[in-house]
């Protein structure tokens, strides 16, 4: 209870608008899956941050349901990625300009 | 207020976390070959395991460690190494025209948005609840464990179907069709 929680809260801002920034500017569809990891780990730390400052323990069990979520969505997308490498040689993303496998 | 109620340990502490995930968020869109980048990510990842600790979700910090640094990004290394993908992209080049003013731009609007509803401080008003305060320590992983096998108990079974239908997902994916040729090499492989 020592560290103010809007401190964490502007912490998980900063990381956020990094992966944000991140996932518009760079072209690899594995940076960009970073990216978004980054993304989920900051609305993650405000989870917990809430969770602490409103005394609820639900935004700790939210926290868990969206690292499970992650998780899978990690597997599927680099399942993905690991397809389109195999037809298209590339992982950029603008490889990917047409539907046409 | 805030210098007076904070102890110099825990600045100490939150001061090293935030470095650590902010350097390493940086790190990430910036380094050109992938695996800088998910080592960078290794270093994020810590460094909110170590905030997680600091506001006594022990649970979380345990779990991130053990799921992101441990499962995801050896997934995404495993990845990155069997592609071979590990040449260096160009960042320089910019085949969107202003793609990336417009990505400054639209970062900045989302900052000043989360920043100024900050310094206004109505995040944190929302109604306190009396009973169930997020204990730390062992109790913490009680705490947590009680509420998702009876509050959340129904979401807890629909992400144990989820993962089920990821990994069924992603081995369809990613084989090769035995009986004839590769699904994912065509004609022009």
């Amino acid at each position: 209870m020592t560290i103010p929680e809007s401190w964490f809260l502007m912490l998980a801002a900063v990381i956020f608008g990094i992966g944000m920034f991140g996932l518009l500017t760079r072209r690899s569809a594995l940076i960009m899956f970073m990216c978004i990891e980054l993304m989920l780990n900051a609305v993650n730390l405000t989870f917990v941050t809430f969770s602490r400052s409103l005394h609820d323990i639900g935004g700790q069990a939210s926290v868990f349901f969206i690292l499970v979520v992650a998780a899978a969505e990690v597997t599927i997308g680099l399942a993905i990625v690991v397809a389109i490498f195999r037809r298209r040689q590339s992982t950029a993303v603008d490889e990917l300009s047409e539907l046409r496998g | 207020m805030i210098a007076m109620t904070t102890t110099w340990p825990d600045l100490i502490v939150f001061i090293a976390a935030a470095a650590m995930a902010v350097i390493g968020a940086l790190g990430i869109i910036t380094y050109r070959n992938p695996v800088h980048s998910a080592l960078s990510l290794i270093l994020t990842l810590l460094g909110v395991a170590i905030a997680f600790l600091e506001q006594e979700a022990h649970f979380l910090a345990a779990v991130q460690v053990i799921v992101y640094c441990g499962a995801i990004v050896v997934l995404f290394l495993f990845v990155i190494m069997f592609l071979g993908v590990d040449n260096k992209e160009d960042i320089s080049v910019e085949p969107l025209v202003a793609q990336r003013p417009m990505a400054y731009a639209s970062v900045v609007v989302t900052m000043v948005g989360i920043l100024a509803m900050l310094s206004r401080g109505g995040w944190s008003t929302g109604a306190q609840v009396a009973t169930g305060a997020s204990p730390g320590g062992a109790e913490n992983v009680q705490a947590v464990g009680s509420a998702v096998f009876t509050t959340y108990l129904f979401a807890f079974e629909a992400t144990a179907a989820l993962l089920i239908i990821a990994v069924v997902g992603a081995v369809l994916l990613a084989r090769r069709d035995r009986t004839g040729e590769s699904i994912s090499e065509g004609a022009d492989a």
